[in-house]
């Protein structure tokens, strides 16, 4: 499904060069839950860049969905993007002012989804991620943490990617919360069957994930499936938002 | 994405910022409304001018002694100054085909005294025919008979200005005035022309034309003949025509006088105000201008404001041309709805100036659809470069960004 091989990307500052990915080739299948881990500076993110489509490696081979994703153009990776990735991001990004419901329907503007359908999708995805109804018509301002991940999640749903791509999603949250949305993954995987990449460097969100890759100074260090998988128990912590 | 959708993100993001908005937009509302207000004052002045040089007699043609020199125009042409027209000259031109009647004048200034009042002004010796020419009426009494001019008569009639200067407070009919010590006994008064500024006829006092010769000049020579033309289609034919009568009867090679119409002398004031409007127009577009400026200035704070919208709107597969559509559309909305009201206002402007009855402004249609024309091609113009560089950003730089 996703299929790196000997993926390098090198950044230049004047004449020093500087190998933040090195020869880095592992494999991820449908509907797979994985968690990539790696102390700050280790080249994660740029894994995760590359991963998502909004670079492209210096050399290696980037399958996803058998489509060779490392040679496209600039407008390509938009396409694949659109069509195929789902992002999360640490500081949630949603447009300001705006409604939930809107923010959510914004993939659906670019891949050229109108009217009705893309209502009745955004609204689809936004109760997948288990937000309130009453909240549709909110401004994104007016919500908490919790609840604004969760609209994050939904407009990364919305457009049924291949891949959820979620980088350091409990980043900004209180660890409450942060369970919380490490649960919506969770039950997105189970119930939907999503692919999901989790970026972080917190063991404790990476145990959520059936499966952990260490990344470190650039290099796949261990590839491990989790022994003991953190179930989010959605009794005891009384799951409501 | 569909036009819906990027008016939709337009109106969002220009009403986030509605202050902002609004004092950008102003830029183009005032270039814009000064543009028209300045094209329609000049337009305004150009067709009273129009008017009232055809309110003189539109089928006009002067005939006045020496030439024309080129590029000195008419005004500075010395009129008077040569002697080359004659009284036999009259008959000559009364002859020609299309020629409806000839006003012979003679004038110059003299010093008028009258019961205590005193006044310089032109005197002009003019015999019945000029009525028609000119296109005046009497108010009071008569004009110039055929008698008087026979006769060699003292009668004057008074020009309306000429009338209340001489006699603020009493009926000047069948007073006495005296011109260059010779006595004229007031004979009419001329219902007030207005409009022309120069050589008004409301400025002036009339007697006959052999008077003035023989009395109050001394001189049998021609100031000017003013000749009006049967159809006004055949003005051109009727002026060569009389050019080629006077050539031969003065017998000389190259004319020695001038025939002037109502176009030489429309003509020559219209370049004049054409010259004027655009000069005006200029000023007012260098608002426009600053407008434009301030509509970039703006485009490119806003750019930077929302790196981090830019970045995850790429994120999620916005290309490079959505979002160029997208900052370019907010661009040439605001000088969109900027041209707009400054047409409104513009109009409003150009109302009020002819409210105050100074000139009779004229908004021309042309005005109009180029104020819009050139408001949206400034927002293209201006906007361009900041949606380009909105567009250009790479998608990871834009997310980091703080």
């Amino acid at each position: 499904m996703i299929e790196v091989k000997n993926i390098k990307k090198t950044y230049k500052t004047g004449d020093v060069e500087f190998e933040a990915v090195s020869d880095v080739s592992f494999s991820i299948k449908d509907g797979e839950f994985v968690a990539i881990m790696g102390p700050s500076g280790s080249g994660k993110s740029t894994l995760m860049h590359i991963l998502g489509a909004l670079d492209s490696p210096t050399s290696g081979i980037y399958f996803l969905d058998n489509k060779d994703v490392s040679t496209l153009s600039d407008d390509e990776l938009a396409d694949i993007r659109r069509d195929k990735i789902g992002f999360v991001f640490q500081a949630f990004n949603l447009l300001p002012r705006t409604t939930v419901l809107r923010n959510v329907m914004l993939p659906l503007v670019y891949a050229g989804i109108h009217g009705i359908k893309r209502i009745e999708r955004a609204k689809k995805a936004l109760i997948s991620s288990g937000l309130d109804e009453g909240h549709f018509f909110h401004l994104s301002n007016q919500l908490s943490g919790g609840q604004i991940q969760r609209v994050a999640i939904a407009r990364a749903l919305v457009n049924n990617p291949s891949l959820i791509l979620a980088d350091e999603p409990t980043g900004n949250l209180d660890s409450k919360t942060g369970e919380i949305v490490m649960g919506t993954f969770q039950k997105l995987n189970e119930e939907m069957g999503c692919t999901i990449i989790i970026i972080t460097h917190e063991q404790e969100v990476a145990e959520h994930a059936d499966r952990i890759l260490f990344i470190k100074d650039g290099k796949l260090i261990e590839d491990r499936t989790t022994h003991i998988k953190r179930i989010i128990d959605y009794e005891k912590h009384n799951l409501t938002i | 994405m569909k036009i819906i959708d990027i008016a939709q993100e337009t109106y969002s993001s220009l009403s986030t910022n509605k202050v902002r908005s609004g004092l950008t937009m102003l830029g183009i509302v005032i270039g814009i409304a000064s543009v028209i207000a300045m094209v329609s004052i000049g337009n305004g002045a150009k067709a009273s001018i129009q008017s009232s040089i055809e309110g003189l007699g539109s089928n006009l043609l002067t005939i006045i002694p020496g030439v024309v020199q080129p590029g000195r125009g008419i005004v500075s042409s010395g009129r008077g100054a040569a002697q080359t027209l004659k009284n036999d000259d009259i008959d000559v031109v009364k002859t020609i085909d299309g020629v409806m009647a000839v006003s012979p004048e003679v004038s110059s200034r003299f010093q008028v005294v009258a019961i205590g009042n005193n006044t310089n002004t032109t005197i002009t010796g003019v015999i019945p025919d000029y009525i028609a020419v000119h296109n005046i009426e009497i108010a009071n009494g008569s004009f110039i008979s055929d008698a008087n001019n026979r006769n060699i008569g003292r009668q004057a009639v008074l020009g309306a200005t000429v009338a209340t200067d001489l006699f603020p407070d009493q009926d000047p009919l069948g007073k006495t005035i005296r011109i260059k010590k010779v006595n004229f006994t007031v004979v009419g008064i001329l219902v007030a022309k207005g409009g022309a500024g120069f050589s008004g006829p409301d400025d002036m006092i009339f007697v006959p034309l052999s008077t003035m010769q023989k009395i109050l000049s001394g001189m049998d020579y021609l100031s000017m003949m003013a000749v009006s033309v049967t159809d006004k289609n055949q003005m051109a034919e009727v002026k060569d025509l009389t050019t080629n009568a006077l050539i031969e009867k003065h017998n000389i090679v190259e004319a020695d006088f001038s025939i002037i119409s109502q176009e030489d002398i429309l003509g020559t004031l219209t370049t004049v105000i054409d010259t004027f409007t655009l000069f005006l127009a200029a000023i007012a577009s260098i608002s426009l201008l600053v407008g434009g400026i301030g509509i970039m200035n703006m485009m490119l704070t806003t750019v930077t404001e929302r790196t981090k919208e830019i970045g995850l709107r790429k994120a999620i597969g916005a290309k490079r041309k959505d979002i160029n559509v997208q900052f370019l559309a907010e661009a040439v909305m605001l000088t969109f709805i900027g041209g707009f009201l400054g047409i409104v206002l513009g109009w409003l402007m150009s109302f009020i100036v002819t409210s105050t009855g100074l000139v009779a402004t004229q908004v021309s249609f042309s005005s109009v659809l180029l104020a819009f024309g050139v408001s949206a091609g400034i927002g293209i113009v201006f906007g361009y470069y900041p949606a380009h560089r909105a567009g250009m950003l790479n998608p990871i730089d834009a997310l980091r960004y703080e």
